[in-house]
C-alpha cells in the first residue's frame, strides 16, 4: 500500500538517528507476550489465532512504536507462523510500521475533499516548517511526516493529525502554532 | 432514565472533541451544579447531530435550541440564561438551519419532498449511544423481537426484498437478493459481516451511524444473521475510527448482558455471536473479499471472483457482507414493513440516502434525504449555496471512485438508475462540490494519486495503470503534456476497467473518463496553450493566468 508511509528516508544505515533507546530483547518479548495473552494465549484455536494476528501486531506496534525484526521472530515462534508471512502481512497495512518512526507522527490528509479547500497550501507550509518531505523522519527523531488517505473528517478539511490529536479547518498560518504544542 | 426538566446534549464527534467539547461538557456540568439544577437537568455527550458548521454544538431539549460553536467560557451564560432563567441565549445560538427538516418543504417538488427524512440516522444525536436503555426506549430491538417471535427467516428476507432496499456501499445490489443467495447455501456454518471499513474520500456516514447509534447495527446484524442462518458476525471497522470502535464494543457488551446477543435469544433458539475486527489502514479492505482476507489475518488482497462470498466467504463459508448504511435500514423495514419503506425515494431506488456535503459551499456536513433529489437541490437548499457566491463547476460523487459531474447534469435525479442512464455513478454518497477555482486536471491527479498509493499492487493492470495515469496527469499539470497523452489516458482507462481484478482498479479511471468526456477543452488548454484556466496547476515555471 502507500509506500511513503513506511519509508524512513534520509537515515543512513548505522547513522545516528534512533527514535528512542534501542529496544531490549525483554521489552520486545514482553510486548508480544502481553498482546498474545490478551487474546487467549498461543494455545487457542488456530482459526481464532489467525483472526487475532493483525490485532496482535497492531498492539505490539502501538507498545513499541513500530515492529522490530525481533518482534516478528517472537510472534512467529509463539504462533508457529513463518516470519516471512508475518512480515508480508505487516508491510501491507499503513498503521503497522516495520521501520522506526519519530516520537510524534504527523499525518496529513491528501485526499480530494481536503485538497480543494486549501489542503495544498497547508501541505506546503507543513513541509517547510518541518523541513521534511513525505515519509521522512527528522534527524533528531522528533517528527515523522506522513501523508494519509481520507480519515473521514472531511467536513472540516483540511485535516491534520498529530499522534491522536485531530486538527480541522487548518490554515497555513496555524501550522507552526500546532507544531509548537509538541515537545 | 430519571425524569428531567431539560436535557442538554453536547456534541462529541471527533471534530467537536478537537475543539474542546470535553471541556465544554465539564464546564456545563459544573455550572448546572453551581445553580443547583443537577436534579432537574441532565447533561449528556452525544455524537453527531447532523451539522458540522458550528462545533462544538450544544442542544437543549425540550425546546431543541441549538447553540454553537460553544466555548468553555460560554457555559455559565448558557446555563444561567437558558436553564436557570428559562430564556434562550440568542448570542450563543448556532446559525439557523432546520434540524430534522420534517417541517420544511421544497416548493420545487410541490410539497412532496421533506427537507430531510431520517431513517438510518433517526436516533443519531438524539439518544445516548452508550446507553442501551435509551436505544430500547426509542423502538430499539423491537424489530429483532418481531422477527424472532413472529417471522420465519424466509419472511424476513422476503420483507427486505419487497422493500426494494439496495446496497448503500456504492454498487446498489439488491439486498434481499444477496440475502437469498446466502440463505439457500446448505451449510451449517455461515457468517454475516458488516463492512465498516469506510475509506472512500469524503465519506463519513458510516462513522456517524456507528458513533451515534451503535445498537442499530447490532440489531441489524442479528436480523441478517437470523435471515440467512448465520450464528456469527463480524463488524470490520477501519482502524482510524477509534470512537466508533469504543462505542460499538460497549454496545456489544450491553447487548450481551441483556441477552440480545448470545444463546437462545428471545427464547427462539437463535444464537448469535458478534465480534469487532479493527482494520489496520488499507483502503482496499473495503472491497469485500479483501476485507475477508484481512479478517483471516492476511494481506488485504482481493480474491478473484467468482466464487462470490455468498458461496465461499470467510474461512470458505457462505458469508453475507453488507455496508453499515444498508444494515441500518433493516430494523426500520422489519418494524414498519416494506410498504412503508417504499414510500420514500423513487420506484427503483427506495428509501433514503445519506450524503456528505463537502467542498466550496456554505454548509458542509451530512444529510439524509430520499433517493432521487438532484445536485442542484443539494447545493441550493442543503449546502446553502456556493461559498462567496462563486459559480458551481463540478461535483465529485461517491468518494474517489465516483464520477465527476459537470454542471449540465445537476438536474439529474440522484438515484441508482437515473445516474447509470446518464453514465455517471452515485457511489458511496460523498458530494464534493467545487467552484471554478478547481482545475479538473489537478483534481484528477489527486484522485489518481489516491488509487496509486492505495492499490494493493497484486495485479499488474491496477498497479502499473494507476501509476502511469498519475505520471501522465502530472506531466499535463506541469505544462509538458502531449496531445497523444489523451489517447494514452483513454487506453489506460479502458485497460484498468477491463483487466483489473477488483473494484479499485476497475473504477480508478472513472474520473479520467469523465474528465475527457466533459472537460476536454480545459485539459487541452494545459497541453496546447500551456495554461491552466483555473489557475491551480503550477505549469512548471510558466506563470499561470489568474
Amino acid at each position: 500500500m502507500s509506500v511513503e508511509t513506511t519509508a524512513v528516508e534520509g537515515i543512513e544505515p548505522g547513522g545516528v538517528y534512533l527514535p528512542r533507546p534501542p529496544l531490549s530483547e525483554e521489552e520486545v518479548r514482553a510486548a508480544v507476550q502481553s498482546a498474545i495473552t490478551r487474546r487467549g494465549g498461543a494455545a487457542a484455536d488456530p482459526v481464532e489465532m489467525r483472526e487475532a494476528l493483525i490485532p496482535i501486531l497492531s498492539e505490539v506496534n502501538q507498545t513499541l512504536g513500530y515492529l522490530p525484526p525481533e518482534a516478528f521472530v517472537e510472534v512467529g515462534r509463539q504462533l508457529r507462523m513463518p516470519v516471512s508471512q508475518l512480515f508480508s502481512v505487516a508491510s501491507f497495512y499503513q498503521m503497522l510500521s516495520t521501520k522506526p518512526r519519530g516520537r510524534h507522527i504527523i499525518q496529513f490528509c491528501e485526499s480530494a475533499p481536503c485538497h480543494v479547500v486549501g489542503g495544498r497550501q497547508v501541505w506546503t507550509a507543513l513541509q517547510e516548517a518541518l523541513k521534511l518531505g513525505p515519509g521522512e523522519t527528522s534527524s533528531d527523531g522528533k517528527w515523522t511526516l506522513q501523508t494519509t488517505s481520507c480519515i473521514g473528517i472531511c467536513a472540516v478539511g483540511p485535516v491534520l493529525v498529530v499522534d491522536a490529536d485531530i486538527y480541522g479547518n487548518v490554515t497555513p498560518a496555524q501550522v507552526t502554532e500546532i507544531l509548537a504544542k509538541y515537545q | 432514565m430519571k425524569a428531567v426538566r431539560a436535557l442538554v446534549l453536547v456534541s462529541n464527534d471527533p471534530d467537536s472533541l478537537a475543539r474542546g467539547a470535553q471541556e465544554v461538557y465539564r464546564r456545563i456540568q459544573d455550572e448546572v451544579k453551581a445553580f443547583g439544577l443537577q436534579d432537574e437537568v441532565s447533561v449528556t455527550m452525544v455524537a453527531d447531530i447532523g451539522r458540522h458548521d458550528a462545533v462544538p454544538m450544544v442542544m437543549v431539549y425540550p425546546e431543541a435550541v441549538v447553540y454553537g460553536p460553544v466555548k468553555p467560557d460560554d457555559a455559565r451564560t448558557l446555563v444561567e440564561e437558558h436553564l436557570y432563567k428559562g430564556r434562550v441565549a440568542p448570542g450563543l445560538m448556532a446559525p439557523a438551519r432546520e434540524m430534522t427538516g420534517r417541517i420544511a418543504w421544497l416548493s420545487a417538488r410541490k410539497g412532496t419532498l421533506p427537507a430531510e427524512q431520517r431513517i438510518v440516522l433517526e436516533r443519531a444525536g438524539i439518544i445516548d449511544p452508550d446507553d442501551i436503555e435509551d436505544y430500547i426506549a426509542h423502538d430499539g430491538y423491537l424489530a429483532l423481537g418481531k422477527a424472532l417471535t413472529e417471522m420465519k427467516p424466509a419472511d424476513v428476507i422476503e420483507e427486505i426484498a419487497r422493500s426494494g432496499l439496495r446496497g448503500r456501499g456504492g454498487a446498489g445490489f439488491p439486498t434481499g437478493t444477496k440475502m437469498r443467495m446466502v440463505a439457500r447455501e446448505n451449510k451449517a456454518k455461515k457468517y454475516v459481516i458488516c463492512n465498516a471499513d469506510e475509506s472512500e474520500p469524503g465519506t463519513f456516514k458510516d462513522r456517524l451511524i456507528l458513533e451515534g447509534d451503535p445498537h442499530s447495527i447490532i440489531e441489524a446484524m442479528l436480523l441478517a444473521g437470523y435471515a440467512v442462518g448465520a450464528d456469527e458476525g463480524f463488524v470490520y471497522v477501519r482502524g482510524e475510527y477509534v470512537l466508533a470502535q469504543t462505542r460499538l464494543k460497549k454496545a456489544i457488551a450491553q447487548a450481551e448482558e441483556m441477552g440480545f446477543l448470545g444463546q437462545d435469544i428471545f427464547g427462539s433458539g437463535f444464537n448469535f455471536k458478534l465480534h469487532i475486527h479493527s482494520g489496520a489502514g488499507a483502503y482496499v479492505c473495503g472491497e469485500e473479499t479483501a476485507l475477508i482476507e484481512s479478517i483471516e489475518g492476511k494481506r488485504g488482497e482481493p480474491r478473484p471472483r467468482p466464487p462470490y462470498p455468498t458461496q465461499v466467504g470467510l474461512w470458505g463459508k457462505p458469508t453475507l457482507v453488507n455496508n453499515v448504511e444498508t444494515l441500518a435500514n433493516l430494523p426500520p423495514i422489519i418494524r414498519n414493513g416494506a410498504a412503508w419503506f417504499k414510500q420514500f425515494g423513487t420506484p427503483n431506488s427506495a428509501g433514503t440516502k445519506v450524503y456528505t456535503i463537502l467542498g466550496n459551499v456554505n454548509m458542509t456536513g451530512l444529510i439524509e434525504v430520499p433517493m432521487g433529489i438532484t445536485l442542484r437541490e443539494v447545493i441550493s437548499i442543503y449546502a446553502k449555496g456556493m461559498r462567496d457566491g462563486r459559480a458551481f463547476k463540478l461535483a465529485q460523487t461517491g468518494g474517489s471512485s465516483g464520477s465527476i459531474i459537470p454542471a449540465v447534469l445537476q438536474d439529474t435525479p440522484m438515484d441508482f438508475d437515473s445516474y447509470a442512464k446518464a453514465g455517471v455513478s452515485l457511489g458511496s454518497g460523498a458530494l464534493l462540490i467545487c467552484n471554478e477555482d478547481t482545475c479538473v486536471v489537478d483534481l484528477a491527479k489527486v484522485l489518481m494519486n489516491f488509487f496509486k498509493s492505495e492499490s494493493c499492487g497484486r495485479c499488474g493492470p491496477c498497479r502499473i495503470g494507476t501509476d502511469r495515469a498519475y505520471q501522465i496527469l502530472d506531466h499535463i499539470s506541469q505544462g509538458v503534456g502531449k496531445l497523444s497523452d489523451l489517447n494514452d489516458l483513454d487506453t489506460l482507462a479502458n485497460g484498468l476497467n477491463q483487466f483489473s481484478n477488483c473494484g479499485l482498479g476497475q473504477t480508478a479511471a472513472v474520473p479520467i473518463r469523465d474528465m475527457l468526456k466533459y472537460f476536454r477543452a480545459e485539459v487541452e488548454a494545459h497541453i496546447k496553450l500551456k495554461v491552466c484556466p483555473a489557475g491551480a496547476c503550477a505549469m512548471s515555471g510558466i506563470a499561470s493566468r489568474r
